[in-house]
């Protein structure tokens, strides 16, 4: 769909007609091709012309990669969308990978050299995740949400427990413990691997609806259909809570390969300088 | 022995009052007799507390006495003082019975039987000495009051306050703070309040915190039990007080007992009077609210201006320079402002309803431009909505889009502009000067008052407007001959959001031509009403059934507040007959709208956006911010991009609003066609950018009517941003805060920030190369922003 020249429903990857594909394509042709020709005597390192030329495009590659961190918090300047910056990153990130292993000449090692190749793989990695997550949620989330946003699931959540007491009011001890002790016992989220997971083995609400439903059986009469409204509740309740923590691990997927990506792009400077002030020390 | 002075000033209002001050200035032998104990009773009976405004802000003040914007017990303090300053020789419960005599020689009873004489007098009475009484049986009961001191003062009562005005209403939801309050509406809505005040009125009936009787009248009144006449029957309320807001009215036996004439019998009718405020009986001088004039500073100034008159002195009004300094270029070829008000007077059919006092207030807000000819006044697509008149010279309005050669010259006396002005959209035609010309443009704001409030200008605009809106939006080609029949029974019709313009299975009873606002058009598809299109201003519908002579085949309804010419099918038939191009076009679109109908009937979702979107007020919209849910990661970089580039506050809010179908909605300003925010800004601070941009600009007070008004919530009162750190010293070392965090980060919490609080609102970035920040800083391409034709448009929702 095309609004106001603005391509919308159309992914990142697809961007101006794959044009940064094709920027970064024909980068990794060349140095595959400069790679092929190029048979020094020593064989293929980061020492010869091609290494060195190799090492600076990648070096200047980092940074420019990095600069992106910088340049989404610049807003209002530039003549270039954040998209057109976006989309640039990912592919030239991709071609790095190449490059950068190309430089090396595949040789590795246990040095600082091959840490920061290692640090440079993590990055790009954790980038590829974070670039399938991007393709992948939005619309699970979309579709998950149904038209609300997590305060609108929380607020209906709210209102089925005042009205899950109500309904258990009027029935015996056991049952009101279980409705209190769901109603109390309940999280939406919590920590890393909870939020990651999305679910929740232990849920209280869950654990209360099978005990009611097994336990609803023994009532007659006026409690029966009480017991009934209960178990209506609570399975609505299981419901919706599970519509909201599958909100919570989306989220949580968004943002957490943030967490590797951007700390290791700063590994990875600090281990990229180290490494070219040691090739410079021992010249 | 009787007194004798040089002048008697009746009424110690802002005029009366000032024209004592300026009398004792002067020295003059004058009396200030006032009914009460105090000075000005209309401002002392403001609310306490009440803010004051010195409206019109451009008209400079003229007056021996001070005023500016304040609360009420400030203004009537420094009144107070000045008076006893300057020496005004004041008499308090003087209340004048009878004036007798004429120039020189006048004789003012007063209520206790003394007499004084004068040689001139000024009447500065006002109308607020005058309120409309509650006229029902049992209306004298001593629970029933007319005016509302401290809201405060009551606590736990039941109280009905009668009147739907300002007043009623303001009276209304001060005291349903502590109180059971009922409001008593004679009409079944709110109509002629200001719309902040609507907005409140309605949202606490909403809220059950006022009881509204719509449609009512008061009919009888015992203590503590009103009846009212309501449409079902009657409706009895009990009561501990009434409050009656009705209003006030000249007091015409007593003006009249003067031997002052009015012009006619309305209740609204004012006396008529010379340019220097003198009545038909020479000597006596009317100011203030009775003039016409009710503004403070607009009475205050005229109070100061007859004093001097009556000393002989022909002094220009407090505006002259304004206006001198408007018609700067005129007067340096020898003519002066009072020649070129009376050229525009009786140049302007349009304006010769005024009076010359209205004109020189209307001309205030306008621009005088002298454009050579050629030169382009505006462009087709521009979104300037400001009027011109030509008073000298001509313009040629290049009518055909296709074809520059195509124009229709206007003369002195014409104006142009109407179209964009009413229907709130971009230009329609580029207008080019057509000699050496003098034009005036008048603002919106301006203009969209004067229409509503004087009727001959409404009246003689919308006769030129009709026919120029049937051949710009119809046909450049159409002849006077061939559209004559049709404009002969062609009518103005008003419609509500949601109103039916016309219904599917009707016979056909005309064609209606949008002017403004705009429809949707649904069928009935297996038993439910599916929107198979929306249709803008600027075109027309009904036309199916006119031509296929069958009955409708669609419900037409209006999306938002419109206005449509209606036109007679068979006299549009005959007009179709005379001009075969028009037929050829008319009947291209029918056949449009035919397939449209199929393929839309085949895909119901499409419909159901458009009703979604129609449903959150799009169709008002000139260019919207939509974010595809199904590409947003939720990174809120759109918010802080838009905080970061104004001052730290976000003016659009990402998660909040409705989604629908992938679409998202967020809390943004839709930049309308005709904007909620600008009808009510005191100091005229909102505009319309050439592109359509809505923003406010540096002359904002901080006032809030336009956040109030905004039936979007987008516009929010900010102070300005505490200086923060750049943003490596942020990145690297944490310093201040990042881009869009606190101390502005969330809409509605507290803000960091001190100093006045202003409005904002988004400004589209107007002023950033490149366009709207929020849009620009989207990764993944999630947020656009587009205008509602493209939206609706069938193509872009079939592609989905």
């Amino acid at each position: 769909m095309k609004l106001a020249g603005v391509s919308i429903h159309k992914s990142i990857i697809e961007y101006r007609g794959f044009f940064y594909l094709k920027l970064a394509a024909g980068l990794v042709l060349l140095s595959v091709a400069a790679y092929w020709v190029h048979q020094p005597l020593a064989g293929p390192n980061g020492g010869t012309w091609l290494g060195y030329t190799l090492g600076t495009i990648g070096a200047l590659l980092i940074v420019w990669l990095a600069w992106f961190g910088i340049r989404k918090r610049r807003y209002g300047v530039g003549r270039l969308l954040l998209e057109d910056w976006l989309s640039g990153h990912i592919y030239l990130g991709v071609a790095l990978l190449i490059i950068a292993t190309l430089h090396s000449g595949f040789q590795f090692g246990w040095n600082v050299h091959t840490l920061a190749y290692v640090l440079m793989v993590g990055v790009i990695v954790s980038g590829a995740f974070g670039l399938l997550v991007y393709l992948r949620v939005p619309a699970l989330r979309t579709e998950n949400r149904q038209n609300m946003s997590l305060d609108d699931m929380m607020a209906l959540i709210a209102g089925l427990s005042k009205e899950i007491y109500q309904a258990a009011s009027t029935l015996d001890d056991e049952v009101g413990q279980l409705v209190q002790e769901a109603d109390q016992r309940t999280r939406i989220g919590g920590g890393f691997w909870r939020q990651l997971s999305g679910t929740d083995p232990h849920c209280a609400t869950t654990r209360a609806l099978n005990k009611v439903r097994a336990r609803a059986e023994q009532f007659s009469g006026a409690d029966a259909d009480a017991a009934r409204q209960l178990v209506t509740l609570l399975a609505r309740k299981v419901e919706l809570l599970a519509r909201a923590r599958r909100d919570v691990r989306h989220h949580a997927l968004l943002k957490v390969w943030l967490y590797f990506h951007v700390p290791m792009t700063v590994g990875l400077i600090a281990a990229l300088l180290i490494h070219i002030f040691v090739v410079f020390l021992y010249w | 022995m009787v007194e004798r002075y040089q002048v008697a000033i009746v009424g110690s209002g802002p005029c009366g009052m000032s024209a004592g001050g300026r009398a004792a200035e002067r020295g003059m032998n004058h009396i200030l007799l006032e009914r009460t104990d105090h000075l000005s009773d209309t401002i002392y009976k403001y609310q306490k507390g009440k803010h004051v405004m010195a409206t019109p802000d451009i008209l400079p003040l003229r007056s021996s006495m001070p005023f500016e914007a304040g609360r009420r017990e400030e203004i009537l303090q420094a009144w107070g003082d000045t008076t006893k300053n300057l020496g005004v020789n004041v008499r308090y419960n003087a209340e004048v019975t009878a004036i007798k005599g004429q120039k020189g020689n006048f004789e003012l009873t007063l209520r206790a039987g003394e007499k004084i004489v004068a040689e001139n007098v000024v009447l500065g009475i006002g109308l607020q000495g005058n309120l409309r009484k509650l006229a029902v049986p049992g209306g004298d009961w001593s629970g029933v009051q007319y005016q509302l001191d401290d809201p405060d003062e009551y606590e736990s009562e039941r109280i009905v306050v009668i009147g739907a005005g300002d007043a009623g209403i303001e009276n209304a939801l001060a005291l349903a703070k502590q109180n059971t309050v009922f409001i008593v509406n004679r009409r079944d809505e709110f109509a002629r309040v200001k719309e902040a005040n609507q907005k409140a009125i309605l949202e606490a009936i909403e809220a059950g915190q006022i009881t509204c009787y719509y449609s009512a009248d008061p009919k009888s009144l015992t203590p503590g039990r009103l009846v009212l006449t309501v449409p079902d029957g009657e409706a009895v309320v009990e009561c501990d007080r009434i409050i009656a807001r009705l209003g006030a009215i000249a007091p015409r036996k007593f003006v009249e007992s003067c031997g002052i004439v009015f012009p006619n019998d309305s209740a609204e009718a004012l006396p008529e009077l010379s340019p220097r405020y003198e009545s038909n009986v020479p000597g006596l001088y009317i100011v203030g609210a009775l003039a016409g004039f009710p503004l403070i500073k607009q009475a205050m100034n005229q109070g100061y201006e007859v004093v001097e008159f009556i000393l002989g002195n022909d002094i220009k009004p407090a505006d002259q320079p304004l206006l001198e300094e408007k018609f700067r270029a005129l007067l340096d070829r020898g003519r002066s402002v009072d020649e070129i008000i009376e050229l525009i007077r009786t140049r302007m059919p349009l304006m010769s309803g005024l009076t010359p006092l209205q004109l020189r207030e209307f001309l205030l807000d306008g621009a005088v431009h002298f454009p050579k000819k050629g030169e382009v006044v505006f462009e087709r697509n521009d979104y300037t909505n400001s009027f011109f008149m030509i008073i000298d010279g001509g313009a040629e309005i290049l009518i055909d889009p296709t074809n520059p050669a195509v124009r229709v010259n206007l003369g002195p006396g014409e104006f142009f502009g109407e179209i964009g002005l009413i229907a709130g959209r971009r230009r329609s035609a580029t207008v080019l000067s057509g000699g050496d010309s003098f034009m005036i443009e008048c603002p919106r704001r301006s203009m969209i008052k004067l229409i509503n409030s004087v009727e001959s200008v409404a009246r003689a605009m919308n006769e030129v407007a009709m026919v120029r809106q049937l051949r710009t939006y119809l046909s450049p080609h159409l002849t006077n001959e061939a559209l004559a029949p049709v404009l002969a029974n062609a009518e103005i019709r008003y419609y509500k959001p949601g109103q039916v313009l016309f219904t599917e299975g009707e016979p056909d009873n005309g064609v209606y031509l949008i002017r403004k606002g705009s429809v949707t058009v649904a069928r009935q598809i297996a038993g439910r009403d599916v929107i198979i299109a929306y249709v803008a201003a600027g075109n027309y519908v009904g036309e199916m059934a006119l031509l296929n002579q069958a009955p409708r085949n669609a419900t037409v309804k209006a999306a938002i507040n419109t206005e449509v010419i209606w036109m007679d099918s068979a006299r549009f038939r005959q007009m179709l007959d005379a001009a075969p191009e028009l037929r050829g076009e008319v009947e291209q679109r029918l056949l449009t709208r035919l397939v449209e109908g199929e393929t839309m009937k085949a895909r119901p979702e499409a419909g159901n956006i458009i009703q979604f979107l129609v449903e959150q007020g799009v169709g008002e919209a000139t260019d919207i911010l939509l974010i595809d849910e199904t590409l947003c990661v939720g990174c809120d970089n759109c918010e802080k991009a838009c905080a970061e580039t104004h001052g730290g506050v976000s003016r659009l809010d990402r998660e909040a609003g409705p989604t629908f179908s992938g679409i998202h909605v967020p809390t943004s300003c839709r930049h309308c066609e005709h904007p909620h925010c600008m009808a009510d800004c005191p100091p005229n601070a909102i505009h319309r950018a050439v592109d359509g941009e809505v923003y406010i600009d540096s002359s904002c007070i901080g006032c809030g009517n336009c956040s109030r008004n905004c039936p979007y919530g987008v516009i929010h009162m900010a102070s300005k941003e505490p200086p923060k750190a750049g943003l490596l010293a942020w990145m690297l070392f944490g310093f201040g805060h990042g881009p869009g965090q606190d101390p502005s980060h969330k809409w509605g919490q507290k803000k960091g920030g001190d100093g006045p609080k202003l409005a904002v609102k988004c400004d589209m970035c107007k002023d950033l190369p490149g366009g709207a920040a929020c849009v620009r800083a989207c990764p993944t391409g999630a947020a656009v922003r587009v205008s509602p034709e493209r939206f609706f448009s069938l193509a872009e929702l079939t592609a989905r």
